[in-house]
């Protein structure tokens, strides 16, 4: 029969035990993790409250009935194919009203939300999110508005308007967002 | 000290529940008997936690305790002819007890029932809190012993967890936990998303994009004392990093210049350099394990696919071909593997792409699979999945015969990131 000598596993553990012991003293000292705190409603988060109020009716322009189907916000959300930013002739004429607003109101700013749904991966659909809010950005500096009134943020497949998993979720989540 | 652990403990319970979905034929079986000595309170059953860790690798069926012939806690107690006779060759014996320099002694064996011989025997000390961690230790050494490769089982992943609050709002988590879901850390909390973690090389620091500013920025942020620095914050898209081996840069994706291109951003120096130049999306950079390239995901040829280039710069290289949808890379440590995302036909699976062969294998039959990232020993692949609840993780064997669930208590989780060894 064949006896090992008994080893010792100690420098490991000791190494390990350092970093442990600062993660545990840093958590009791501040009490838990770091948290960000809310400022205020998102982009999305006004949108939506507007919508539950009955409609975008600030001044702002309002729907041309190509609202697909959501009916409130009307055409301040454009929505796109998957895996495509072209701009769909239906909401051409939704930009064209933003785009003579924003002329007409040198003051303004607009930000265009670009989402996608949650097929694929995470870090792709940023991508495709920025690239529909820049489609919809386009349209509306070629139509006179100025590019330094629109500004365009990605929320990628992060928030989605519909929680589904199906086509008729992603449809609605293929989106660029006009808030103002 | 002994004190902050204690009260530090009561947060720390597993939110991820594992469960082993599909195993495999001919997994090897293994008695783990009880640590204990009798009477004692056992404070962690180390036993209980090898065994877990064993059987979650697929490789491995541990023994019900009921069938045990006996439940020796040393060497010389055991009786080789009972263990001969349930046909158990592979044996865990061990003790935990009262240490003198620290709080626990572990003792423990691997025996060889066939020949009667000790495989392993190790002695070590820990604190009360370390309990947790010398069990998964004792895993890696008997893993690596019985199948020749070093055990990954005393590492940790990062994941992000999404709560929804009442109406709509929800709240995003960063977390850190043991390979099992035990000793959660929230590394940080945010009402606005949170992405794309991913672990510095030496296992300190996590990068991640968060959304906190009303626009994705990337932050470095140290596990220990929680400090955390802004790394890029340009306007427009700031995702996807990525460490390079040597811990020193991050290649990452940036739309300053109009469209999603790879950078590579060195840390101390904040010296940024462009890796790509196309008007397509340039995203999801890799670092290769020799440091010398960058896989990515482009679709410049129309739809995404896999590309690769050198971290010097130069012209990409198209990788993939098979399927209308590849992205997301992510090289396995010894070069020879990317994970990816691979879609066809509607549904979105894990994959491997074999750099030598060119050869696509897909691991996973369901629908909604993304965020690849493999174990530091590259023997397993975590993911996410959508289950009922929404987002959840799920892991594979590399060749796809091993799959376990591993889904949160409550609300979703997602993109884990497999962490590195930690000795």
């Amino acid at each position: 029969m064949q006896t090992m000598n008994m080893r010792m596993l100690i420098l490991a553990l000791s190494a390990l035990a350092v970093a442990g012991c600062q993660t545990v003293d840093e958590l009791s000292k501040e009490g838990g993790a770091a948290t960000v705190e809310d400022q205020g409603l998102s982009p999305a988060e006004m949108e939506a409250m507007d919508a539950q109020a009955g409609g975008a009716n600030k001044g702002y322009p309002s729907a041309d009935g190509s609202d697909g189907g959501r009916g409130g916000d009307g055409a301040r959300v454009i929505y796109f194919e998957y895996d495509s930013d072209e701009i769909r002739p239906e909401f051409r004429s939704a930009i064209e009203a933003h785009a003579a607003y924003i002329t007409s109101h040198p003051d303004t700013v607009v930000t265009l939300e670009g989402h996608a749904d949650e097929r694929g991966s995470r870090e792709y659909n940023l991508a495709l999110g920025e690239r529909r809010a820049l489609a919809v950005r386009k349209q509306i500096t070629l139509l006179g508005g100025s590019a330094s009134q629109v500004r365009t943020v990605s929320y990628g497949e992060e928030h989605p308007d519909s929680p589904g998993h199906d086509e008729s979720a992603y449809s609605l989540n293929r989106r660029v967002v006009i808030s103002y | 000290m002994f004190l902050a652990f204690l009260a530090w403990h009561p947060t720390a319970q597993a939110v991820l529940k594992i469960k082993i979905t599909q195993g495999v034929a001919g997994a090897l079986p293994i008695a783990i008997a009880p640590f204990d000595p009798p009477g004692s309170q056992p404070t962690v059953d180390i036993a209980a936690i090898v065994a877990a860790d064993l059987e979650s690798s697929g490789g491995f069926v541990p023994m019900p305790r009921a069938d045990m012939p006996s439940q020796p806690h040393g060497f010389s107690e055991i009786n080789f002819a009972d263990w001969r006779r349930v046909g158990m060759d592979n044996l865990v014996i061990g003790t935990l007890r009262p240490g003198i320099e620290t709080d626990y002694q572990v003792e423990f064996w691997l025996v060889d029932v066939y020949k009667g011989a000790q495989l392993l025997a190790y002695k070590v000390p820990a604190k009360a809190a370390q309990l947790r961690l010398v069990a998964h230790q004792i895993s890696d050494a008997i893993y690596e012993k019985l199948t020749g490769v070093k055990g990954a089982f005393a590492t940790r992943i990062a994941y992000v967890t999404v709560q929804s609050r009442s109406g709509q709002s929800k709240i995003y988590g960063l977390q850190v936990a043991d390979i099992d879901g035990e000793n959660v850390q929230t590394l940080l909390t945010s009402p606005q998303p949170l992405m794309s973690p991913a672990w510095s090389p030496d296992g300190r620091r996590l990068a991640y994009v968060s959304f906190e500013g009303r626009s994705s920025t990337i932050y470095v942020q140290d596990l220990a004392s929680g400090h955390r620095d802004k790394v890029a914050a340009e306007t427009g898209i700031n995702s996807a990093p990525a460490w390079s081996p040597d811990g020193r840069r991050l290649a990452l994706t940036l739309s300053r210049d109009g469209d999603p291109e790879i950078y590579v951003l060195t840390l101390a120096s904040r010296q940024l350099r462009r890796i790509t130049n196309d008007p397509a999306i340039d995203t999801e950079p890799s670092w290769s394990p020799d440091g010398t390239r960058l896989a990515f995901t482009s679709d410049r040829g129309g739809g995404p696919q896999i590309y690769e280039v050198s971290v010097s710069g130069g012209h990409p290289r198209r990788l993939t071909h098979k399927g209308n949808y590849n992205a997301r890379p992510r090289y396995s440590s010894d070069g020879k593997l990317l994970a990816i995302v691979h879609g066809d036909g509607g549904s979105y699976r894990i994959g491997t792409y074999d750099m030598e062969t060119e050869r696509l294998a897909i691991l996973t039959n369901t629908r909604l699979d993304e965020s690849p990232s493999f174990a530091p020993n590259d023997s397993m692949i975590i993911y996410t999945t959508v289950g009922p609840q929404g987002t959840e993780l799920a892991a594979t064997s590399i060749d796809g015969r091993v799959k376990q669930r591993l889904a949160l208590l409550r609300g979703e989780v997602r993109e884990p990131a497999w962490g590195p060894f930690r000795y």
